[in-house]
């Protein structure tokens, strides 16, 4: 039961990293801390091959992407562009309304039932499998069309322009 | 297997949502206070992440299994979101020679 707070704690830490360091390769190193920390949360809830796929995609796939166009860009600490300070707080400030009116309406809801793993092989792959192609059959094709239709447009976008060159 | 998830046996449903709106609304800061459009991009993704986790702890609590389905679903999503979202900075960045948003306010008039 501790583990969980322990691990929130990590996550909110290093997503707050996140977006306050100013060296954009910072960021991206602790963005792939706090998908990890993401990573023990779905192991928590026992749902493992969410975990995994979080494991591959984002820290293996999304931010290796992330990080391969930052030293493609050679953006560093120089080149980075910031905020004045009164933008700044007024972002903070917008944010923090934000959470409070979530946080307000969460009292409103007396969700305080605790998680309690009724099904403890919901989240294996063999379970999810079965619900993923029978279910949800048709979403998962349209998804394989999104990918394909996501390629093209990203190689038709960063290719130079033939013509003008 | 069991012991490990012993551990959240107990926790209430509220701290999950709310560590979820937490992470979301240091998401929703990140967009408002950078302006280095990579630094945006990955807030994007704190925000998808936090809403995948709810959507995961949700599905646990109520034994269904469609809530993991979708977080799968937001995954592919998030990823051509990124390949897309990072073409366009590349692109971006050989015309302005730089990832600063401000540079891109003439779409303003």
């Amino acid at each position: 039961m501790n583990l969980f707070y322990f691990v929130a704690f990590l996550s909110i830490f290093f997503s707050l990293l996140v977006i306050f360091s100013k060296n954009p390769v910072y960021s991206v190193l602790y963005l792939i801390v706090t998908f990890f920390t993401f990573s023990i949360h779905y192991i928590l809830l026992n749902a493992q091959f969410l975990a995994i796929v979080n494991f591959i995609v984002y820290m293996g796939a999304i931010l290796v992407l992330f990080l391969y166009v930052l030293m493609l860009l050679n953006l560093n600490k120089e080149s980075e562009p910031m905020k004045s300070n009164l933008l700044k707080v007024v972002g903070v400030i917008a944010g923090l309304c934000l959470l409070l009116t979530v946080a307000g309406s969460l009292k409103l809801l007396h969700a305080s039932d605790p998680v309690l793993l009724k099904n403890p092989d919901i989240g294996l792959v063999r379970n999810l499998g079965k619900v993923l192609f029978k279910e949800f059959l048709l979403p998962f094709e349209v998804s394989s069309i999104l990918l394909l239709s996501a390629m093209v447009g990203a190689v038709l976008l960063a290719k130079k322009d033939i013509t003008k060159v | 297997m069991e012991t490990v998830s012993q551990s959240i046996q107990g926790i209430p449903l509220n701290h999950y949502i709310l560590l979820s709106a937490i992470i979301f609304t240091i998401g929703v800061i990140g967009v408002l206070i950078r302006r280095n459009a990579i630094i945006i991009f990955m807030s994007v993704e704190l925000m998808l992440n936090a809403v995948n986790l709810l959507l995961t702890a949700f599905s646990v609590y109520w034994g269904d299994a469609s809530g993991q389905v979708f977080v799968f679903f937001i995954m592919a999503l998030a990823a051509a979101e990124v390949a897309i979202g990072l073409a366009i900075l590349t692109m971006i960045y050989r015309n302005t020679n730089s990832t600063d948003i401000n540079i891109l306010n003439r779409l303003k008039w």
